[in-house]
């Protein structure tokens, strides 16, 4: 330990023992900074915030026995203290010396409290360092002085970028590996500014260090007298974050009605933006309706005014109807409201994106469902270029555009992150999958009108004395959808009614001619026969379709585009080994020897419905008992009109 | 208008996290154990929820064992402020008599905390439990979500665990499953005491120091809190001035030598003193890792 610390340290506890109030009130107008460290593998993350809470002086006598004996049994230092032991946590990490997710650490300096995220190096980990990234307003950015920047430098840094970060500090680290050479230090801090001139950083700073000699982190060092500026410490403490976000238009997103009793009627939330005051005119939106703040109630009395960050509860001089999901706003300056958007993603499951396939997106405080409906390019993060694709992979970067079942309140992630950002949860396993930030709405949403028609869907079904329906029979290939399907039909239409059957014969060779076989294009193909359906449900039909369909979210995404009573699932359940006995068109001989890839059943799954409307067991039964047992389960209410 | 402060915006961030829990989840319950963090953890739901009384019940998984101030303290608190407090003791352990004494301390938090948890939350249905938690506390810790889910059986899987940016929290789940939330995740120990001497948040007096009577065990001072505890040869009690950093099981947490009697006195030894908080605790003194391990286990 160096003079300096040591003066510091003294001084604290001198004030601390001394005047322990004064100590308090100090502690309490501390300024509070979150930032994130990242950088490649192996750079040096977890032995730099060992060092720091190890020099700020947060490591206890017991943690520090602790680490000194891991460091013996386990370290990397040859016995010697080994920092990173302090923040790699999980006994996984610690047995394979990596770190495998995000870990919070805090400390403190006089000037400032810190909360830190250190985050993983390693590539498949990268979206447990946006997860990171998202709450940090400085990145860190470790590089080794011996290896420079490399390909998950840029990765880490494109990302924290993305994700809104406008300070960088550089550490080039491991300087006492390349002798405190200054050319080195100069060399990457060049690289680095050449590849960071296509990002959006408003200050990048380069500081030359070692962390585990502690040279330029909370200390000078007298190793490199060549540089002049501040240590990590130092500029940490003196970078100046504060976005504005006070001034900006107010923007109350509304997370909870708080209704006691008939005499108050609240809404909470935490401020995204601006400043609020009692009597300032306001705007809820979707709705429009307007009104004044009557008060800012707290627990501890009503507050003159409130701003950005703040977690409160405003009163309204009008009785008008506000829930979660709704924003209030500046009366003036409002937000848009939009059902459809462009915006960045980062895919973060092994599951690729599927675009048409619904999901659960989850802004702030409303959770709708939506789609993709065109993802526009890949970022190869790397290069930072553009390439085409039809899915995104894990920790792929990709903008897209969105269709939302149901319009929300947003503002541009650049403007305000808050009204910008969203996640992406997997409908049926509940996972977050993706993370997303807005650029715009897209204007078509307003533009385009359903036409309401006098001649409607219940006047042509009426006209044929039937009730329109979709049955929509899935199964393995094989499994005898289109025979049964067929015989459904015939004997529909010997009753007059009238249908009209969709399969792959007729599907596959016009409309859907542009799909193959890979999940995104099964996805489509599946889209494209339940938008047609759908028009044909309009005109009064009953549909029949027979495709595989293998996946229960594009069926249920099916099922949710019509009303409900208009999608019947039938189950055409044939054993895999009855369909391969079959085989009419030779393709199970085909997937076996490997001439067919994705091949349902083989190389690519088939989910069984949880509750099929109609469950047919073909192991047991004719194709004709089959059609007769369907068109017994729709008889009462579908063909009886 | 000044900027906030750093507690204002621990404040801010754990009163959002509360609001998303009662806005979302059918029926949550939050996890009261007396201690300090949960005192601020209850006084900031007060702040998160008025004037509406909270939305959800209390709940004080008791293992019998707890100091008798600290049920002093909870039924007084709980009156004062007309709280639906549950509390839930495990009757097939007290059946079987276990105990710190006569089962040692890993059987007797398993059965008493950990298996009468789990039974707390089958037997209501609870879909999230709030608890007290801070991330400086312990490793594993450092690395958990603040809504940190959990499988049917209570299993907390640290390598799966969703990702969770900005504060918009995924809290979906499958029938049978839990979501545990950490209202308090990022704050320090220095955070809290300094958030109840500035809030003036009521906590048990066994943390301020005062004459008690103990015995010194395996190094460890022992509070004789009443007539259960077998007194071993040799041993008699000796009033001390002591306090106590963290309260459980009486028999389980060590008292410290201490003349602190006012905040200011506690949180100034506090920032003097050189040992952690846990380490009063018998239960992190097992293996490597032994937090972690518990919490798989469903340890909350």
């Amino acid at each position: 330990m160096t003079e300096n610390s040591k003066t510091y340290e003294t001084a604290q506890s001198d004030l601390i023992a001394s005047d322990i109030d004064a100590y308090l009130t100090e502690q309490e107008h501390k300024s509070f900074l979150r930032f994130i460290t990242c950088g490649s593998v192996d750079d040096g993350k977890s032995t730099l915030i060992g060092r720091l809470l190890y020099d700020s002086k947060l490591i206890f006598e017991d943690q520090l026995a602790s680490l000194e004996d891991d460091s013996k049994k386990i370290g990397t230092q040859g016995g010697e203290i080994d920092f990173a032991l302090l923040v790699d946590g999980l006994a996984a990490e610690r047995e394979q010396g990596i770190t495998i997710d995000v870990a919070y650490r805090f400390f403190a300096t006089d000037k400032r409290k810190f909360i830190v995220a250190d985050t993983p190096g390693h590539e498949q980990y990268t979206r447990n360092m946006a997860t990171g990234a998202s709450s940090a307003d400085v990145a860190v950015i470790l590089i080794d002085a011996r290896r420079g920047v490399l390909t998950q430098t840029r990765r880490h840094s494109y990302i924290v970028n993305l994700l809104g970060i406008r300070h960088a500090v550089v550490a080039i680290n491991k300087m006492d590996l390349v002798d405190y050479d200054q050319e080195v230090f100069q060399a990457i801090e060049k690289e680095f500014r050449t590849f960071a001139e296509n990002l959006d950083f408003s200050s990048i700073h380069f500081i030359p260090m070692s962390a585990l000699k502690g040279d330029n982190i909370m200390d000078v060092g007298d190793h490199m007298n060549w540089y002049d500026g501040p240590t990590l410490m130092a500029h940490l403490e003196s970078i100046d974050v504060s976005h504005e976000r006070a001034a900006q238009p107010f923007r109350l997103p509304v997370q909870w009605v708080n209704r006691p009793n008939l005499d108050f009627r609240g809404f909470s939330g935490t401020i995204a933006a601006g400043t609020i005051k009692p009597g300032d005119p306001i705007i809820a939106l979707p709705s429009g309706k307007t009104s004044h703040v009557k008060a800012i109630a707290t627990y501890d009395g009503d507050l003159g005014q409130a701003m950005a960050d703040q977690a409160i509860t405003l009163t309204l001089t009008d009785e008008i109807d506000i829930s979660r999901g709704d924003v209030i706003s500046e009366f003036d300056k409002r937000p848009e409201v939009t059902d459809q958007f462009q915006a960045k993603i980062i895919w973060m499951h092994d599951q690729p994106l599927l675009p048409g396939r619904p999901y659960l997106i989850k802004t702030t405080n409303k959770t709708v469902t939506g789609e993709v409906t065109e993802l526009k390019y890949k970022v190869n993060v790397n290069s930072l270029e553009h390439e085409a694709g039809k899915t995104l992979e894990l920790n792929e970067v990709g903008l897209c555009n969105f269709n939302l079942d149901t319009p929300v309140v947003y503002e541009p992630y650049r403007d305000n992150a808050a009204l910008g950002a969203f996640i992406m949860i997997d409908k049926i396993t509940n996972v977050t999958v993706a993370a997303g930030m807005i650029d715009f709405g897209l204007r078509r949403a307003t533009n385009v009108h359903w036409q309401a028609v006098d001649v409607n869907k219940d006047v042509r079904a009426e006209q044929k004395r039937q009730k329109p329906v979709v049955l929509w029979f899935t199964g393995l290939s094989a499994s005898g959808k289109s025979t049964i399907a067929n015989l459904v039909e015939k004997k529909l239409h010997a009753r007059g009614k009238h249908t009209y059957l969709l399969d792959g014969d007729n599907v596959r060779h016009g409309l859907n001619r542009d799909l193959g076989f890979v999940d995104a294009d099964r996805v489509e193909n599946i889209r494209r026969v339940g938008e047609v359906a759908k028009l044909m449900i309009d005109a009064g039909l009953i549909v029949l379709t027979a495709f595989i369909s293998p996946f229960r979210a594009e069926r249920r995404m099916v099922r949710q585009m019509l009303e409900d009573h208009e999608f019947v699932e039938v189950f055409v359940d044939t054993p895999l080994e009855i369909c391969e006995q079959r085989d009419p068109k030779g393709l199970y001989k085909k997937a076996r020897s490997g001439e067919i890839k994705n091949f349902t059943g083989f190389d690519s799954p088939y989910e069984q419905p949880e509750r099929a409307d109609i469950h047919l067991h073909t192991g047991n039964m004719s194709a004709e008992d089959a059609a007769d047992a369907v068109i017994a389960k729709i008889e009462e209410q579908y063909l009886s009109t | 208008m000044t900027d906030l402060t750093h507690l204002q915006r621990l404040e801010a961030e754990s009163i959002h996290i509360m609001r998303e829990v009662a806005a979302t989840c059918d029926n949550p319950v939050m996890l009261y154990s007396i201690g300090k963090d949960s005192s601020v953890m209850l006084h900031l739901a007060m702040k998160a929820f008025h004037p509406s009384k909270l939305p959800f019940p209390l709940m004080h998984v008791d293992t019998t064992w707890k100091f008798r101030e600290m049920i002093a303290f909870r039924e007084k608190f709980v009156a004062d402020h007309d709280l639906n407090l549950l509390v839930h003791i495990n009757e097939q352990g007290v059946e079987q008599g276990i105990g710190p004494f006569s089962h040692g301390s890993a059987v007797h938090t398993d059965v008493m905390k950990t298996q009468g948890l789990k039974q707390a939350l089958d037997k209501y249905g609870f879909d999230a439990a709030f608890g007290g938690a801070r991330r400086d506390e312990e490793k594993s810790r450092a690395k958990e979500r603040i809504f940190s889910f959990r499988s049917a059986q209570h299993r907390w899987d640290p390598k799966n665990q969703r990702p969770e940016l900005w504060n918009i929290y995924n809290n979906r789940i499958s029938k049978g499953e839990s979501m545990r939330v950490f209202p308090l995740s990022n704050w320090t120990e220095l955070d809290i005491w300094q958030y109840i001497h500035l809030e003036n948040i009521p906590i048990v007096p066994l943390y301020f120091a005062a004459r008690r009577p103990v015995v010194e065990r395996d190094g460890m001072l022992v509070m004789v809190d009443d007539d259960r505890m077998p007194l071993l040869d040799g041993e008699e009690p000796e009033m001390k001035m002591v306090r106590f950093r963290t309260l459980g099981c009486y028999p389980l947490t060590g008292a410290v030598e201490s003349t602190a009697a006012t905040l200011p006195e506690i949180i100034q030894e506090m920032l003097l003193t050189r040992t952690s908080e846990r380490q009063g605790r018998a239960i992190d003194k097992d293996a490597h890792a032994s937090m972690e391990q518990k919490k798989q286990e469903g340890y909350f």
